[in-house]
């Protein structure tokens, strides 16, 4: 939550100043109106101390909700309403308390216009200074968090060079290619072309940029047909997008981790065939994609399964929604569910 | 005629080395396997002289595999990168090939058995492959075990505590014991040292499975552990027992 700008002790003691002097002044000149010193306190003490919760309010609500745009004709409506309410309320204490003093009336009917200027400027004083103070707040933290997600970004550049790029990956793919050119020329040219073609687009893609499920899966799919090559009869997918979810946005490069950590959980803890399966939905106005794994619950606990992989898409989405539950796991049985939520765009 | 067995989780992989050995018609491939639990199971059957070995397997890694057997064979390794893997047995093993090798270097390293063969003081070079590769960076997070034809893998935090039996330890925990033939020294390095102890010459303890150490006869203690079980602690094993409870 933002500090309230009376956090800073250098501008709460500007506050509290700022409050003695405009009490004196209110005082003083009610004295020169003619009130005794003790009437002329009392009513200063009373409608500025409720002028003072007030402020204190503008303040509280502006902290949890800050207009945008639009919205200023609401504060301008709320500023108003305080200061009416403040001027019910002050004129009734005071009448109700000062109002036998002689003359005392009759200076509070006559006063009453220009209080409700003084209050209304103050107010809306008050409050501008906490919008501009909130806003900047939020910016800083805005800029933050893009900051963050630069250097995150380069991180993961970094990262999925290295990861994709990855050793065991690119070593056993080019061990498979080395074995299908002495038996399978024709084979070792096409894996050649679809490790090119992978490796390609994980250089070329920027990770900041938004594709659609269709696109992702285009090149996904590279990566899936390597890994079959490689694995053999061992592995196999099964895919199913509809339409309409193909057509919704992700974060570009997203997918291939999150479907990498399960068919290496997979592939690894069970023996015999394995069987990723993707789904994607549409479901108010989120894009949800399932992937599922089989694994043996006897031998691994299901937390080995929330490797790096998904820990990296997690952070990424976090930065880009500020959400930390978009990745969520499941062990049901023997089977691994991992479902990951995308907003879409505006 | 010597037999050979080739053991990897990829079908290529496997075809690459069964190529290759056409170069040498003195070895005879007798198997093929695809993860550690057949490899175990033909080694046993065929008593092959020679094995080409993966590592990262499906279940069990390669060295998990090599640990069930009583009398392992001559190893090749073949693994795409492992770099702790070859620090640790660099000096040990008859050989390992880096993915993807060529033929040469293939030829090399079965240059390399034949010699290793024609002396057989060496032989148990695999036996201390293996030990050293124990000691790797990576602590055991789980051993594995074989009970009769059965292989059991067994989480390092359902251990109770390693008990020194002859030539091998017995691994307690809740479904009983197993047996593994190594030493109590393998155990107390593998081990994570801050979850392990040994309290004892002949013992190892789980501290997480601790309820209260009581004093025993003179200088001795004996720790009593969640599941009742009582495991003896020495002198300089209650001190190490201590330090690591922060007492």
């Amino acid at each position: 939550m933002a500090l309230s700008p009376l956090s800073v002790i250098r501008f709460r003691i500007i506050f509290i100043l700022c409050w003695l002097i405009i009490a004196a002044d209110q005082a003083m000149l009610l004295h020169f109106f003619g009130l005794n010193w003790q009437t002329a306190a009392l009513d200063t003490l009373i409608s500025n101390g409720l002028l003072l919760g007030a402020c204190l309010l503008v303040m509280l609500v502006l902290r949890y909700y800050l207009p945008r745009g639009q919205q200023y004709i609401n504060v301008f409506a709320l500023c108003l309403l305080l200061t009416i309410i403040w001027l019910l309320l002050s004129k009734g204490l005071l009448k109700w308390i000062l109002g036998d003093v002689s003359g005392y009336t009759l200076l509070l009917y006559n006063s009453l216009s220009i209080r409700f200027s003084m209050a209304f400027l103050l107010l809306g004083f008050i409050t501008m200074v906490s919008i501009l103070w909130y806003s900047q707040l939020e910016q800083k933290e805005q800029e933050e968090r893009k900051k963050d997600a630069e250097k995150l970004a380069r991180e993961a550049e970094l990262f999925k060079l290295r990861q994709q790029l990855q050793p065991h990956f690119l070593f056993n793919s080019l061990n498979s290619i080395n074995a299908l050119i002495g038996s399978r020329p024709q084979e070792a040219r096409k894996m050649v072309q679809q490790l090119s073609d992978f490796l390609r687009g994980t250089i070329k893609k920027d990770e900041t940029q938004w594709v659609t499920l269709s696109e992702e899966l285009q090149y996904l799919e590279l990566y899936l047909d390597i890994e079959k090559v490689r694995f053999g009869n061992r592995l196999s997918t099964a895919i199913s997008v509809p339409a309409e979810a193909g057509a919704l946005r992700l974060p570009a490069l997203l997918l291939q981790p999150i479907v990498e950590n399960a068919i290496k959980f997979g592939l690894y803890d069970t023996i015999g065939e394995t069987v990723i399966r993707l789904t994607a939905v549409a479901e108010n106005k989120q894009l949800i994609i399932t992937v599922t794994n089989p694994f043996d619950p006897e031998t691994s606990s299901p937390k080995q399964g929330t490797g790096f992989g998904l820990k990296s898409v997690q952070r990424r989405l976090y930065l880009l929604f500020a959400r930390n539950d978009l990745v969520q796991t499941e062990a049901s049985d023997h089977t691994f569910i991992t479902r990951v939520q995308i907003p879409q765009p505006e | 005629m010597n037999k050979v067995i080739i053991i990897d989780d990829e079908p290529l992989a496997r075809s690459v080395v069964r190529e290759y050995l056409q170069a040498h018609p003195q070895l005879e491939i007798v198997q093929e396997c695809g993860d550690g639990f057949e490899g175990v199971k033909a080694i046993q059957q065929q008593q092959p002289s020679l094995i080409f070995l993966d590592i990262q397997m499906p279940k069990i890694t390669g060295f998990e595999m090599l640990e069930l057997l009583e009398n392992p064979p001559a190893v090749i390794f073949t693994t795409a990168f492992d770099e702790y893997a070859i620090r640790a047995f660099e000096a040990h093993a008859v050989d390992y090939l880096l993915k993807p090798f060529n033929q040469d270097r293939f030829d090399r390293a079965i240059a390399k058995w034949m010699e290793k063969k024609a002396k057989p003081e060496e032989a148990s070079a695999t036996a201390e492959l293996l030990d050293t590769a124990g000691l790797s960076p990576a602590q055991r997070q789980r051993i594995v075990v074989r009970n009769g034809s059965k292989i059991k893998i067994i989480s390092v935090q359902d251990v109770w505590f390693l008990e020194a039996a002859d030539d091998y330890v017995k691994i307690h925990t809740a479904e009983g014991y197993f047996l593994k033939n190594k030493t109590m020294t393998h155990f107390e390095q593998a081990l994570d040292p801050q979850h392990f102890v040994r309290s004892h010459r002949s013992y190892i303890v789980n501290v997480q499975q601790i309820t209260r150490i009581d004093p025993y006869e003179k200088d001795n203690h004996v720790a009593i552990l969640r599941s009742g079980a009582k495991v003896p602690v020495s002198r300089t094993g209650y001190s190490k027992l201590k330090e690591v409870l922060g007492l």
